[in-house]
């Protein structure tokens, strides 16, 4: 039992930071309808700037998260600007493309700036926390509450603010949106560095648990869209949810079936849901 | 400049370009150019098969690199493992990519655009894992060395350089004709009609499902056997033929010669590997070019050079020559009167 | 030739069409009017089979086509075109027909590789079959054009020939004289007349009304899914309910 538990409570990091990642793509996808190939070099070099911030710099951690969140923001506008905006209109092939020559170019960039050893990077918080039997690691802690947190801003920023009601009214129904006259522009803008944002502050968190190597956003960037699928893309509660099955699926399956192989149980997830129904698993009528 | 464009798009081009892939170890400056040839070949074969199932029928496979390493690791451990000869094992290898890409073809392709993009993704990823991982078959990230070259009974030796080149230049001219033939015949045109839309080719009575997955099948056997023929020649595979990037090199010469023309894959494929030969020590760093170059040709120039190229001669002819076709055939002269009342 | 029975087709709860029986004439122009968002278009979807529907049945020449593959009843004899012509922009008008026939033809992928016989007469067969639908929509003249350098009445026109290519008993047509000018919309109307003389029957839905009364033989209403009326031109016009729900609030009835 409690090595369910543990197991559960280690899922639950994972989840947490797969819920972020997932929820910037399914913006992006849900304002742009772009599968955005890039979101996890977008991650990767959200990872690097924390590590350069905090490592050569020697700044606080949370500077240097707040810093990787604002490059990459910026970066992640960037991309919509020169790339995805021109591509408005382009057959659905291309913008996937072009998603995957931004996320071919950012890997080569980094990868021959910093080259491409695995690095570590430090915590400040390397405390160990016990809840009867139950071992939690303080960064962990931190992964888990600073991603909801994070979750929760969002929720409230979408919720209450002008700009994000517009993103979710135009997530739901892009015509709609633009016959009530709403700036696309701003909005696809505003979306994109929300979705760097995410994606950046995720990478920092999660960083010193793991390791930073130019590759690292692969995996997670394929485990992200698995999650969207699972929770229909666009959907940002679909997201989150999305994200702790598959914390919880790679945790505890990775714990009682096979450890080599955890990183398979998303994708065998994802074609096992898909052969059984081709639109994903919570999407509504038609599209 | 009309001459010269129409001596490129003439079926003369094709005999100078065989001819001079004939000649080209005869005046290749040294081996080691005739073997980058030779690899770039089986690139291209590659490269053809995804223009078949991405530039004709519209369907974008990122699995695509997965299947040739399918393939590859088919003969060596056929050969390496159970002591097959080549020949056998590379059979196996187009035999085993056709069943496997039968089995993913009914699955993926009942999803629809970005669904099957980002599955296939997933798929690639998980030949990836599975080569990595599964030891026992695979030998794992060690890799698997001493594959069997091609036998050449005794009359030729594929272990040198210049014929197994001529081998794969064979392989390579038989893949573009039978691609020619297709894309020019009636089931070319039925992948076409799909790669504008699924419902208008619904609505011409095509069958959806069966015309993708022999796409996708034909797609996979070209990458099976490309990456059959590359265990062959290099003789050393590891798990590394499975990564990803290695798909995306497929797209990237895909996409500068031209996707879903007939001869893009060979002139993007030949492009970029002489232009990153000229460029020493750039192998490693190549995708700060081609990421750039990807994103600034899907923006200016989709079509490629070869797509670009047919357009604007294509283009220039119709304009040269109005009212030629069209009117020698089917009875005109009997319809024309009826349809200028109906006009009127 | 097409007998609908109570055909109902839901979208979560909202119901795009709701109980709609009709039937059309073999050898006529049935019209499908209806403001924005009556479920025309899902009508047409419904018959062309390219969605179940969630009740009713739909019966070709008496045979029950309900829930069929598109293609199936593609080949059953029913083409249609769509609202957005949809072609192949980089290759020519006659290239782009070619494959309108492939429905009536064999030929698989080892007639391709052996070239065979089959594989030549019926791609012979196809091209004369382009180039007669060509003719038959009165474009040979265009037929070597890239579909990139024609106009709009033409990709209409080439629509129609595509749809033409498939040997069709009853054609759908979803506005096909939608964004063109009054004078190509006239010879379009002349256009489908001819198909109708060619023993053609047509189905089409149209915003253009005067197009609309001058042309159909039967016009049926729909209205939020339901069908409303249905009649000859004449007695929609003057239908109540009719004025009441469309043509009263539209303004194209005189354009």
């Amino acid at each position: 039992m409690d090595a369910f538990l543990q197991q559960a409570l280690n899922g639950l990091t994972l989840g947490s930071i797969y819920g972020l990642v997932a929820l910037g793509l399914t913006l992006v996808y849900g304002i742009l309808h772009v599968p955005n190939f890039a979101h996890g070099a977008l991650y990767m070099v959200g990872a690097y700037i924390s590590y350069y911030v905090m490592v050569d710099l020697g700044l606080n951690y949370w500077i240097a998260m707040l810093g990787a969140g604002l490059f990459v923001a910026v970066l992640s506008v960037l991309c919509e600007r020169l790339v995805f905006h021109p591509l408005r209109h382009a057959p659905p092939i291309h913008d996937k493309i072009a998603a995957i020559g931004i996320l071919l170019f950012l890997e080569a960039v980094v990868q021959m700036h910093w080259g491409s050893d695995f690095r570590r990077m430090p915590t400040p918080y390397t405390g160990i926390l016990e809840f009867g039997g139950l071992v939690l690691p303080a960064q962990r802690l931190l992964i888990i509450v600073g991603a909801f947190s994070i979750m929760g801003a969002l929720h409230l920023y979408l919720k209450k603010t002008m700009t994000g009601s517009t993103i979710i009214a135009m997530a739901q129904n892009r015509e709609g949106a633009f016959l009530v006259g709403i700036d696309a522009n701003r909005v696809a803008m505003m979306t994109f560095a929300i979705a760097g944002f995410l994606a950046a502050v995720g990478a920092s968190l999660f960083a010193p648990i793991n390791l930073v190597y130019p590759a690292m956003g692969h995996l997670v960037i394929m485990k992200a869209f698995v999650i969207i699928i699972l929770g229909g893309m666009g959907s940002i509660p679909g997201a989150i949810v999305g994200g702790l099955i598959i914390g919880f699926a790679e945790a505890l399956g990775g714990y009682y079936v096979s450890s080599t192989y955890k990183d398979l149980i998303a994708f065998v997830l994802l074609v096992v849901i898909l052969s059984i129904k081709p639109t994903g698993l919570f999407t509504k009528g038609v599209r | 400049m009309d001459r010269i464009a129409n001596f490129f798009a003439s079926p003369a081009m094709k005999v100078v370009l065989l001819a001079f892939a004939l000649i080209f170890p005869l005046i290749a400056g040294s081996e080691y150019q005739i073997y980058v040839m030779a690899l770039a070949f089986i690139w291209a074969i590659a490269v053809y098969g995804l223009n078949i199932i991405t530039g004709f029928c519209g369907q974008l496979n990122l699995a695509h690199g997965g299947f040739f390493a399918i393939g590859a690791y088919v003969v060596a451990i056929l050969t390496v493992d159970h002591g097959w000869a080549f020949w056998p094992a590379f059979v196996a290898s187009g035999v085993f990519s056709a069943v496997f890409g039968f089995l993913v073809g009914i699955v993926s392709l009942r999803l629809k655009e970005h669904y099957f993009a980002i599955f296939t993704l997933c798929v690639g990823f998980i030949i990836y894992l599975l080569l990595d991982k599964w030891e026992a078959l695979t030998h794992g990230s060690l890799g698997i060395i001493n594959i069997a070259p091609p036998e050449g009974f005794g009359l030729i030796d594929f272990t040198r350089t210049i014929p197994f080149y001529y081998l794969v230049l064979f392989f390579l001219v038989l893949a573009i004709v039978l691609v020619s033939r297709i894309s020019s015949s009636l089931v070319g045109r039925t992948f076409l009609a799909i790669r504008i839309s699924d419902d208008l080719a619904q609505s011409l009575g095509i069958n959806l499902m069966r015309n993708k997955v022999l796409a996708f099948v034909l797609s996979t056997v070209y990458a099976g056997l490309a990456g059959g023929l590359y265990a062959g020649v290099v003789r050393f595979i590891g798990p590394a033929e499975a990564e990803v990037v290695h798909t995306f090199d497929i797209i990237t010469y895909l996409l500068v010669g031209g996707i879903g023309t007939l001869m893009g894959p060979l002139v993007g494929t030949m492009m970029i590997t002489w232009l990153t030969q000229a460029v020493q020590s750039f192998e490693e760093y190549r995708m700060i070019v081609f990421g750039p170059m990807l994103v600034l040709l899907v923006i200016f120039m989709p079509k490629g050079v070869v797509g670009t190229f047919l357009t604007w001669r294509g283009r220039r002819l119709a304009s040269k020559a109005p009212a030629k076709e069209g009117q020698t055939r089917v009875g005109d002269s009997a319809t024309s009167s009826k349809e200028a009342r109906d006009n009127a | 030739m097409l007998k609908i029975n109570n055909l109902t087709k839901r979208f979560g709860g909202l119901a795009a069409v709701n109980d709609v029986s009709v039937e059309f004439a073999a050898g006529q122009i049935n019209a499908i009017i209806g403001p924005n968002g009556a479920g025309k278009t899902t009508f047409f979807n419904l018959v062309a089979g390219a969605m179940p529907p969630t009740s009713g049945s739909i019966e070709f020449n008496g045979m029950d086509v309900t829930g069929m593959a598109p293609d199936r009843i593609a080949r059953l004899g029913i083409a249609r075109t769509f609202q957005t012509t949809k072609l192949f922009e980089q290759s020519t008008v006659l290239d782009n027909l070619i494959v309108g026939h492939r429905l009536r033809t064999q030929s698989r992928l080892w007639d391709v590789i052996i070239n065979s016989k089959r594989l030549r007469d019926e791609e012979k067969k196809c091209r004369a079959k382009a180039a007669e639908v060509l003719d038959f929509v009165g474009l040979s003249h265009i037929g070597h054009r890239y579909i990139a350098d024609t106009t709009q009445e033409e990709r209409k026109r080439v629509a129609f020939a595509l749809a033409m290519a498939t040997d069709p008993e009853l054609v759908l047509l979803d506005e096909p004289a939608g964004g063109i000018n009054p004078e190509e919309t006239e010879n379009l109307a002349a256009l489908i007349r001819k198909m109708v003389d060619h023993g053609i029957t047509v189905c089409l839905i149209e915003h253009k009304m005067d197009m609309i009364m001058s042309l159909a033989d039967k016009i049926m209403v729909l209205d939020h899914g339901e069908k409303i009326a249905e009649g000859t031109p004449e007695q929609i016009k003057t239908n109540p309910v009719v004025i009441e729900a469309y043509l009263g609030s539209e303004e194209d009835v005189e354009a």
